[in-house]
């Protein structure tokens, strides 16, 4: 599904947080939104997800612009959320709806894929942080959703864990071939992840540029190509500059 | 004697617990014997001391009996059958509050909860009724209502009453934005985020509620039945006091505790059950 942002401001008590936000992606696009802290960047997701109807402008999805959350539309959020007075696989079942074995189902394979198989009896408090979030992707995931909407998905784990959901989320990505909108702040992430790396800047946040990654997904870790766009990026966002004044 | 045995025996009863816990059998059970024991130490001793001291003619037997005698008048209650007759009725009056109380307090609790307007309207005002002394009701139900069980019963819900209701909406307020705006993802409608989301969150809440409230009932019924009341364990503390037994009105407390704790014991076996889920519950 393609998803086109077409002026989407937001203000809050006057006070606006992003302004005059355009980009679209195709289907299929992983798009990251990167900056620094406080520029709007989940305000922006959550205007795409339908939990904020607040903004001004227009977001299509699929070509069609509606403000109310779209069914097709997954969210995984900076925290795990789940129900605690669920089960891990009841967890994962709560958004489908039908018959309960057929859901079942369904739920399993996803745990399985997202490498929780045997925990479908746990309750959250017995999980790692790391394994609440892969039962929260397992629970974006078992929706099919043609759009995926990740709020820093990753950024409370451990550096090992979090190297291991990325390829889980590449994994994932290649079977559905879901448009994804990834709000980040890890720059390793993001050059890692996506096709197309849009930066916010300044309060109120709008887009800065916009960096292709010629070679999405064939970047390894640590490669010198990734290097050279880290290093594009945080010249972008004046850190390099900041930090050599020091 | 046997039970000054127990006690030397702590050493190999510790090296016991050690290996049921590495075999991760009967644990449980000999962690709480060990807590039953030390916990009922010095209750014992001085009941051992009182029931001496009363033996010795130290504590006069018209003001404080011995706990023997205390222990008789029981067994002779029991016996004649007058004992089960008191208790049943003083618990039916309890039972009855408590189970009014609560029904008042659920529909207005969730009433406020739930709509900003019905919380406008109606919390300054009961929050403004909580703020009188509930015993200052007496006169006034008895007024109205007659001596009967009515005018007590409503006294016992009224102690019910608030501890639920503030609970209650304090649990439906409190639920976590972040999850309803999960169960906004996944399209539910008003109802379904009612019931999937915001009454399972706001359980834990509404079942402390219930036990304090059940607390404040098993205090309510003894103003109640003190106003005046034929039967009922609080009838029993008047007639103590009126015919100068002591002894009537110490078996009184005695029952009253025995079967508070009942009560709260089996509501927290219910809380047990149903918030298994929660985090930190599993020891306490």
């Amino acid at each position: 599904m393609s998803l086109e942002l077409r002026d989407v401001s937001r203000t809050f008590d006057g006070k606006t947080a992003v302004n005059n936000i355009n980009f679209s992606a195709k289907p299929g696009e992983i798009i990251g939104l990167l900056g620094t802290s406080g520029c709007g960047k989940s305000t922006l997701l959550r205007a795409i997800s339908g939990l904020d109807r607040g903004y001004d402008g227009e977001i299509a999805i699929n070509g069609t612009t509606t403000k109310a959350v779209h069914d097709k539309v997954g969210f995984i959020f900076q925290e795990p959320r789940l129900f605690p007075w669920l089960t891990v696989l009841e967890n994962v079942t709560f958004g489908l709806k039908g018959d309960k074995q057929d859901m079942t189902e369904r739920a399993t394979k996803y745990l399985e894929s997202v490498g929780l198989k045997g925990s479908e009896k746990l309750y959250p408090k017995q999980l790692s942080g790391g394994m609440a979030q892969r039962v929260a992707i397992a629970r974006a995931l078992v929706t099919s959703p043609e759009i995926l909407l990740l709020d820093e998905p990753f950024s409370a784990l451990d550096a090992f864990t979090k190297m291991q959901l990325q390829d889980l989320l590449l994994d994932v990505w290649k079977t559905h071939q879901s448009t994804i909108v990834l709000v980040t702040h890890d720059i390793d992430e993001a050059t890692y992840l996506c096709d197309r790396i849009i930066i916010l800047r300044g309060q109120p946040g709008e887009i800065d540029k916009e960096i292709e990654i010629s070679e999405a997904r064939n970047l390894e870790r640590g490669s010198e190509k990734a290097a050279f766009y880290k290093k594009e990026i945080l010249d972008s966002l004046d850190l390099n500059k900041q930090s050599s004044r020091i | 004697m046997k039970y000054k045995g127990e006690l030397t025996t702590s050493v190999p009863l510790k090296k016991q617990i050690e290996k049921n816990k590495a075999t991760g059998k009967l644990n449980g059970f000999s962690g709480s014997g060990r807590t039953v024991i030390l916990g009922s130490i010095i209750p014992v001793t001085l009941l051992i001391i009182w029931e001496g001291l009363s033996r010795l003619e130290v504590l006069p037997a018209y003001q404080l009996p011995a706990p023997t005698v205390i222990f008789n008048t029981i067994l002779t209650m029991a016996q004649d059958g007058t004992l089960w007759s008191h208790i049943g009725i003083t618990t039916i009056r309890v039972f009855q509050g408590f189970i009014l109380g609560t029904i008042v307090a659920i529909i207005l609790g969730s009433l406020v909860g739930f709509y900003k307007k019905a919380e406008q309207l109606l919390d300054p005002m009961l929050q403004a009724f909580r703020s009188i002394p509930s015993l200052a009701w007496v006169p006034l139900f008895i007024l109205w209502m007659g001596i009967g069980e009515p005018s007590k019963v409503t006294m016992i819900a009224v102690g019910v009453f608030f501890p639920v209701y503030l609970n209650i909406v304090s649990g439906i307020s409190g639920v976590d934005r972040k999850l309803i705006e999960v169960g906004k993802m996944y399209s539910l409608n008003n109802f379904q985020l009612i019931k999937r989301i915001i009454l399972p969150a706001a359980l834990p809440s509404f079942i402390v509620g219930l036990r304090s409230g059940l607390g404040l009932g098993w205090m309510f019924v003894v103003a109640a039945e003190l106003m005046g009341a034929s039967q009922g364990l609080g009838y029993l503390l008047v007639l103590g006091q009126n015919t100068l037994s002591p002894e009537t009105i110490i078996a009184s407390i005695i029952l009253f505790a025995v079967i508070g704790k009942l009560s709260d014991w089996i509501l927290k076996l219910i809380q047990d059950r149903s918030l298994h889920w929660q985090d930190g519950l599993e020891r306490s």
